[in-house]
């Protein structure tokens, strides 16, 4: 395993001490930064590790606080997704419980970058002690004056705060986050203008997610050159990845960019539990594709490679399912969440995530009437692309990649065919 | 109205924007953990304390899930339904909830000490099935540590 991230997880914690981070490494990015760097130099930088936006999207993060406009009337603000609500992910939790001075390091850096005075940390409501945590890292960095005015005698100011949310998987899409923090319902707004230039409080923003964030301190440390060349050529770096269901370490591990699907399943976690075959796995949360075996085979964890077999890198949530697993169940499991979640602003969405349920649930008593795998597919369709934000695209993927890849689990709830199948048998 | 130590806090949290209506998240839950639930009273209260509507502030209240307008248990027993929890056994966990408190979801046991719930995705996919009893996370559940936790809540 590659440790950069995760360098002081063996402290279980102890790191949320200011002084044991400091000890192991930690705030000696920010007085480089702050010192040797133009706030322009450290975007030069991030551009130059080719780091890609961790929460789900990979969006070049370099060139995502390069659309901050230098000049603003208004005041720049930095953003922290710590709304980790993706199904099959935890490794954002992780990263703030276990060391959430690393992540406020990075946050003052990229502050600095952006020349914003202000940031807050959204940070969802269930992880409730992980906020007590992080405010409690704040208060230390503040005491030692890496957090206020003048950080380190640099005449660089900056306040952080922590905000909670409230329950809302649509608080991760940056735009209803925002919508949010400002007290409002957590709608996605209209882009373009994008965040970058309209956001919090009309003012330019940067939201990124909590694990971006915290390879900051790294990059400066080291250079953008070294952390690019831990993954691959266009994939640079290492990311976090949450292993669940049917393996015997279910975990978050840190991997390279660019290491085997296969090699994470079968050497950090350990392989399949029970010994059973592998039926299906969602490698980045369940709002991508979901793949069978043999595409796992094929599947580097790198943003490339997992184009290539149909699928999306997401946030690094894998979900690992064997040979006892029903695809039908586990993509009506998800399309549930969907309906739960979708924020009701736009009728493809809240109309069509509620319509596809309605068929999962008659298929579910096996009473599908012949024609509905098809229309499962085709109202899949009716969404993508066509809904305000992300999340109805979300609900679509994966009932269309399970109908492609796990048709027969389907075709089996459709009452015709159940009863075809009990003549033959009799 | 809140009590004296709660007003401060919020006094506090409203510091940290420059409009006040961005405390109404953190000032719900403050509302909540005084009364139990979000009352009608705390709803006209903090629209007036935040510059906002009544209207304004019911929108925000019924649009996240964390949120109740009418009371629930001193329990909140909440069993996470969504894939990896599904696939470790989260199905088992939430019926012998029911079983065991005699008590549907999303309803409350007579005594009001515990209000069961389904919800979806807590973050704790590796560590499946997982519980949050109101603020608290229990992780890798089983019906014998569930009848456990059960027994220790008074």
């Amino acid at each position: 395993m590659t440790n950069v991230l995760t360098n002081r997880f063996h402290l279980k914690g102890a790191a949320c001490d200011i002084q044991v981070y400091e000890q192991h490494g930690g705030y000696k990015a920010l007085p480089k930064a702050l010192k040797e760097f133009k706030p322009e130099q450290i975007t030069e930088e991030v551009k130059k590790s080719v780091l890609r936006g961790r929460g789900g999207a990979g969006f070049p993060t370099g060139m995502k606080w390069s659309f901050v406009p230098k000049e603003s009337k208004r005041p720049k603000y930095l953003v922290c997704n710590a709304d980790e609500s993706e199904p099959g992910t935890g490794k954002d939790r992780d990263l703030m419980r276990f060391d959430p001075h690393q992540l406020i390091e990075g946050m003052i850096i990229a502050g600095y970058a952006l020349s914003s005075n202000t940031s807050y940390i959204y940070i969802r409501g269930e992880y409730w002690y992980i906020k007590e945590i992080l405010e409690k890292a704040v208060a230390q960095a503040y005491a030692k004056g890496y957090l206020g005015k003048n950080i380190l005698g640099s005449g660089f100011d900056h306040d952080l705060y922590v905000h909670p949310g409230a329950g809302a998987y649509i608080c991760g899409e940056e735009t209803a986050l925002l919508e949010s923090l400002e007290g409002k319902r957590g709608h996605p707004r209209l882009k373009p203008p994008f965040p970058a230039v309209v956001g919090l409080y009309g003012g330019p923003t940067v939201v990124n997610n909590v694990e971006t964030l915290a390879v900051v301190p790294h990059i400066i440390l080291n250079g953008g050159e070294w952390y690019k060349a831990l993954g691959t050529e266009k994939s640079g770096g290492t990311k976090l990845f949450t292993v669940s269901g049917h393996v015997n370490r279910p975990g978050n591990y840190e991997v390279p960019m660019g290491y085997p699907l296969m090699s994470l399943i079968n050497n950090e976690c350990g392989g399949m539990l029970g010994g059973r075959k592998l039926k299906a796995c969602i490698p980045g949360g369940s709002s991508v594709p979901i793949l069978n075996a043999e595409d796992c085979e094929k599947m580097t964890l790198d943003y490339e490679s997992a184009a290539s077999v149909g699928t999306m890198l997401g946030s690094g949530g894998v979900i690992v399912m064997d040979e006892t697993t029903d695809i039908f169940e586990t993509t009506r499991n998800v399309t549930h969440f969907y309906k739960h979640e979708s924020c009701g602003w736009c009728t493809p969405c809240r109309e069509g995530t509620r319509w596809l349920y309605k068929v999962f649930e008659r298929m579910h008593r096996y009473e599908g009437r012949p024609g509905d795998v098809e229309l499962l597919y085709d109202l899949a369709d009716k969404i993508l692309g066509k809904s305000f934000c992300a999340l109805g695209d979300a609900a679509a993927m994966p009932v269309q990649s399970a109908i492609k890849k796990f048709r027969e689990d389907f075709e089996r709830r459709i009452k015709h065919n159940i009863v075809q199948i009990q003549k033959a048998a009799d | 109205m809140l009590s004296q130590a709660n007003e401060k806090k919020l006094d506090e949290i409203i510091s940290h924007y420059p409009v006040k209506r961005s405390a109404i998240l953190p000032a719900l839950y403050l509302a909540q953990e005084e009364h139990g639930y979000v009352t009608d009273e705390d709803v006209k209260y903090l629209a007036q304390r935040l510059d906002m509507r009544v209207n304004e502030v019911e929108e925000v209240v019924t649009f996240y899930t964390m949120y109740s307008r009418k009371p629930v248990g001193k329990y909140k027993l909440q069993v996470c339904r969504t894939l990896s929890c599904m696939l470790m056994g989260a199905e088992q966990i939430a019926e012998h909830l029911e079983h065991k408190l005699k008590c549907g979801m999303n309803e409350t046991t007579p005594d009001g000490k515990f209000t069961l719930m389904e919800v979806e995705c807590l973050g704790y996919c590796d560590l499946a099935p997982c519980l949050q009893v109101n603020f608290d996370y229990h992780e890798k559940v089983t019906t014998e540590s569930v009848d456990k936790l059960i027994e220790s809540l008074k």
